[in-house]
């Protein structure tokens, strides 16, 4: 094995808490990249992937471990890295060519040789003539070219991507994708790795030498294999698709599953507070519909590409209609339960009261609101009392999310409502007698 | 360049084109010409000998150079603001420990009326320079200074609050220095800002002309040559026609800075908008166009300003590159030493305010109160009023895309005069009509303060959605129905915005609202500005002190709780989402 360029030993972050409670983004992870290999590191979100590419560039700290570039620590910015970034991040009042000139700048080199250099990146990612332009009178995918020319025009010896295609359209991110292999193929591009994070099995699976899988809560790996199909990818080819299955097995699978976990220490999680995933009723019950009418079955990853769904958006859904035991995930499979055909076939009402039961039964969180909310004489809860609940075991950011997503389960299940001005939680004194025939307005 | 003969269309659009550019170098030459005479001039007349009180020569021949000695005190206070501003606004941003207590002072600052600077800048000053008139220039180019500079400074610290992550996180992995980082992340992001509030700040420079160029001090009669004592000096003589010249230079000026200045900026300042899609609202300016063709300026720029940029950007990248920044020990125990001190400096700063504040008695403190209780009922009165016309009339142009076009340069002029010129003749009208400064210092603060008002209810009608008036139509709302569900939910925050801004103006304009020396008498009414003018020319530090710190008090808590609570509101519950 040559020696790597970056390698993460034992790198964790986490939040201390006032209380001993520390709130862990990322476990203690090893992590190395070798020359020559274009490393894809995918994970759901909260998975701390940007985390992590940011850690591995010097950009933010560790809270505890080590980085080395070269084999020795490093302590700010890495030397010789650039990232791309995805939301371009180019300066709006500076030209495209000003733009790719800025970090030749920051290195002290000479106007004639920034003009020279910037030109030639410039012409290699196909914007001859469009030096003068500002970033703003460009389109998506001609300011990601922007972002590559000014990424690669320093020579880096390690590229790092931050999801770059995903805020482009999806004509426009294959063209890039396409281009940027092209680049690296024949050798065009003086950087020796490309670390390119994303939430697009396909595109992992179509540009990675290796990929790595995170988990979440904390983030850590779930697995770490190299592809071994020789490029160009077909999407079609059956190893194709048996290395998109096997991710999607991975990522649907119960934690710690200690099968699937080809290296890495699986560190031994804690019983954690339960998180709700980010999902909304009516997505839900809109999957529930589609997996009926697919009787009852279908492979994670042919429903994703059904609804034209990437893993961030299909995967809390999944977790969620799980979670309230309306379906069954395994080997890649969701499979829908008795308790999930009754819902589908019922009507409006008896759906909400059906899933009131399923909420109650298995949802700690909304159990705990309403619990809390009813030994109240008043029936009504500030915010911060939750809030303060949640912090404990999540990140400011999550804690509200998961708020969010309570109040959202917590409505459509008609258990409590919640005061958005004022900042409370409360139950509506007419929900204990609610008229058969009163349509609630609900939200999806 | 050979012009060819085979399209003569076409060479002769080059040689008008030629011409124009050559008639621009001339213009930027006299300028440049212009600017250097200027110089020396100043410069000989600030070191000259100390004239306390020059004799203001009411003849408008004397105009032009009154003009130009305040437009002078104007750019260069303008210049140390700026300075000022930026430094201010970096270090708060940046210093995380500092950052708190900084933006508290700013408040407190802001809140702080130009006239209470007056006799400790002026004092310092003139003992500083005891021999040149620079020390009587320079105070007052201070006063200017504190009413302008406060604004500013937020603004720049906001917009580097606002510095989005990635583009943070750019200039950091491709390393750049930092002046790199201020000239390409930190300055374009706060320039446009930085326009904007240059632009009220320098109004409100206009406003306050009169206030610091000419004030007595105790028993010293301070009057320095400019078009602010040129008017004060008309309105105690009572000469009409000098001071419609006065009235018209100021305007005259103020016009001209808006066009040559204000607009070019605000225009060149577009290109710094933090946005990734290119929008069809765009400002233009003629006069900026004309000098980016000039070749004048285009040679400056590439034999002076390109190579002194050079040798900044490669020498900051030579020591640049980033490390984390552990203080030392030495710099630790510096940083400490320094706290120390500045802790000294405040503990004996409050002392010795103490010591003066012994000479206060009660009587005088319930004076105070009441007077600034007199005078908060003129500022909401003063609010009251001007929302019951800019409301309904803001709303009005803001639906009426013809009205607007007509209305809206009209009342940016209109705002753009200071409103103290035109207080002479409004006083004159007032005595004439029999009415005291009582009521009449209600107008004075609405002359300056209402403008804010009817510029942000503009903006706000313009934002409301065509459907929410198609849905009123549709539904046959009435009068009351369409201004209570649509039309003031709609411009609430923009209308908080406004209210904030002329309520801080209007505090700011009772000192020189309800206290005026005209006719050669003094006509005042009773109010906390007035306490706080008289206790100037008097020089009763115990009381100007005292009423200082009530009005600071009074504004910042009204800031806190009136307004910020409203504007939170603005931002949750009434903002326009898409």
């Amino acid at each position: 094995m040559p020696e790597p360029l970056i390698e993460a030993r034992q790198v964790e972050k986490f939040y201390d808490q006032p209380s001993d409670n520390r709130i862990q983004v990322i476990a203690p992870l090893d992590l190395a990249v070798y020359p020559g290999e274009i490393l894809t590191l995918l994970g759901p979100s909260g998975s701390g992937k940007s985390t992590l590419l940011r850690i591995l560039t010097g950009l933010s700290d560790a809270s505890a471990g080590q980085v080395l570039w070269h084999g020795s620590p490093i302590n700010g910015p890495c030397e010789n890295v650039s990232i791309v970034f995805q939301s371009f991040a180019l300066f709006p009042w500076l030209t495209v060519l000003e733009n790719v000139e800025a970090p030749l700048k920051a290195r002290g080199v000479s106007p004639e040789g920034r003009f020279a250099r910037s030109l030639r990146m410039l012409d290699s990612v196909g914007l001859d003539g469009f030096e003068s332009a500002y970033p703003k009178e460009l389109s998506g995918g001609m300011k990601q070219r922007v972002g590559f020319a000014r990424a690669l025009v320093v020579e880096p010896e390690v590229l790092f991507m931050d999801e770059p295609f995903s805020a482009l359209d999806v004509l426009t991110a294959e063209n890039l994708r396409s281009e940027l292999l092209e680049l690296w193929e024949d050798k065009k591009m003086p950087t020796r790795a490309v670390f390119i994070v994303t939430h697009n099995i396909e595109e992992a699976v179509l540009l990675g030498d290796r990929i790595v899988v995170l988990g979440k809560n904390p983030g850590r790996i779930r697995t770490d294999f190299r592809v071994d199909l020789p490029r160009p990818r077909d999407r079609k080819h059956p190893r194709f698709n048996k290395i998109v299955d096997y991710i999607y097995q991975v990522l649907t699978k119960p934690d710690g599953d200690p099968a699937l976990t080809l290296s890495g220490p699986a560190t031994d999680v804690k019983t954690k507070y339960p998180m709700l995933p980010h999902a909304r009723t009516g997505g839900i019950a809109g999957f529930l519909e589609i997996l009926a009418d697919h009787n009852g079955r279908e492979d994670v990853y042919r429903m994703a590409d059904l609804l034209s769904f990437e893993i961030d958006d299909l995967l809390p859904i999944v977790e969620g209609a799980a979670l309230l035991g309306f379906v069954k995930v395994s080997e890649g499979d969701v499979e829908i339960t008795p308790a999930g055909v009754e819902f589908t076939n019922a009507p409006i009402l008896r759906q909400k009261e059906l899933f009131r039961n399923a909420a109650l039964e298995h949802v700690a969180l909304l159990k705990q609101i309403k619990r809390a909310l009813e030994s109240k004489s008043d029936h009504t809860l500030p915010d911060d009392f939750f809030h303060d609940i949640l912090d404990e075991h999540f990140t400011e950011e999550e804690t509200l999310r998961q708020l969010e997503t309570a109040i959202n389960w917590g409505r459509y299940a008609e258990l409590f409502d919640h005061d958005a001005e004022r900042k409370r939680f409360f139950i509506p004194e007419e929900t204990a007698s609610v008229p058969q025939d009163v349509e609630v307005g609900t939200e999806t | 360049m050979t012009a060819n003969p085979a399209s003569t269309g076409l060479s002769r659009s080059l040689i008008r084109d030629r011409s124009w550019n050559f008639f621009m170098d001339v213009i930027v030459f006299a300028v440049l010409f212009a600017s250097v005479y200027s110089i020396i001039a100043v410069a000989r007349y600030w070191f000259s000998a100390p004239v306390a009180a020059v004799q203001i020569s009411l003849s408008p021949a004397a105009l032009p150079r009154y003009a130009f000695y305040s437009l002078v005190r104007m750019i260069v206070a303008y210049l140390l603001s700026l300075v000022f501003a930026i430094g201010y606004g970096y270090f708060a941003a940046y210093h995380r420990r500092l950052e708190a207590p900084m933006l508290a002072l700013l408040d407190i600052l802001q809140s702080i009326p130009v006239l209470s600077f007056l006799p400790g800048v002026m004092l310092a000053m003139v003992s500083l320079f005891p021999s040149r008139q620079l020390g009587v220039e320079f105070g007052s180019i201070l006063l200017i200074f504190t009413g302008q500079v406060w604004n500013m400074a937020f603004s720049f610290y906001a917009s580097l609050k606002a510095l989005p992550r990635e583009l943070m996180e750019a200039s950091r992995v491709y390393r750049f220095g930092r002046v790199q980082r201020f000239l390409q992340l930190e300055l374009p992001q706060g320039a446009i800002g930085l326009v904007w509030n240059s632009m009220v700040s320098v109004a409100g420079g206009w406003f306050f002309l009169m206030a610091c160029e000419m004030f007595v001090l105790g028993k010293r009669d301070f009057r320095l040559p400019g078009l602010g004592s040129y008017l004060q000096s008309a309105a105690s003589a009572g000469d009409s026609t000098a001071i419609s010249w006065g009235i018209a230079a100021m305007i005259g000026v103020v016009v001209l800075i808006d066009q040559l200045v204000w607009r070019p900026a605000i225009a060149w300042s577009d290109k710094f908008k933090l946005e990734q899609v290119d929008s069809s609202s765009a400002h233009s300016s003629p006069v900026l166009n004309l000098l980016r063709k000039s070749p004048l300026l285009g040679r400056l720029r590439a034999g002076i300003s390109t190579p002194l940029m050079e040798r900044l950007y490669s020498s900051s990248a030579r020591h640049a590159p980033e490390t984390k920044t552990d203080l030392s020990n030495p710099q630790k125990l510096f940083a400490v030493l320094a706290g120390i001190l500045a802790l000294l400096l405040i503990l004996l700063g409050v002392f010795q305010g103490l010591l003066v504040l012994k000479a206060i008695t009660r009587a005088d403190i319930v004076i105070t109160l009441e007077s600034a209780g007199a005078t908060f009922l003129r500022v909401v009165a003063a609010l009251v009023i001007a929302s019951a016309w800019t409301i309904p009339a803001g709303v009005a142009i803001g639906f009426n895309p013809r009205l607007a076009r007509i209305a809206q340069p009209l009342a940016q002029i209109a705002a753009s005069v200071p409103a103290t010129a035109l207080f002479p003749v409004l006083l004159l009208g007032l005595i004439s009509l029999g009415g005291g400064l009582n009521t009449g210092s209600i107008l004075l603060m609405l002359l300056g303060t209402q403008w804010y008002i009817l510029f942000n209810v503009i903006a706000g009608a313009i934002a409301i959605p065509s459907e929410f008036r198609e849905v009123a139509d549709i539904f046959h709302f009435s009068r009351v129905e369409r201004w209570r569900t649509v039309i003031l939910p709609a411009i609430f925050p923009y209308l908080v915005t406004g209210l904030v801004t002329a309520s801080g103006g209007a505090w700011n304009a009772s000192i020189v609202a309800e206290y005026f020396h005209f006719k050669g008498q003094v006509l005042s009414t009773f109010g906390l500005g007035a306490e706080i003018s008289s206790a100037t020319d008097a020089g009763n530090f115990a009381v100007l002190l005292l009423s200082t710190i009530v009005m600071a008090t009074l504004v910042v808590s009204v800031n806190r709780l009136v307004w910020r609570p409203l504007y939170r509101r603005a931002e949750t519950r009434y903002r326009l989402e898409a």
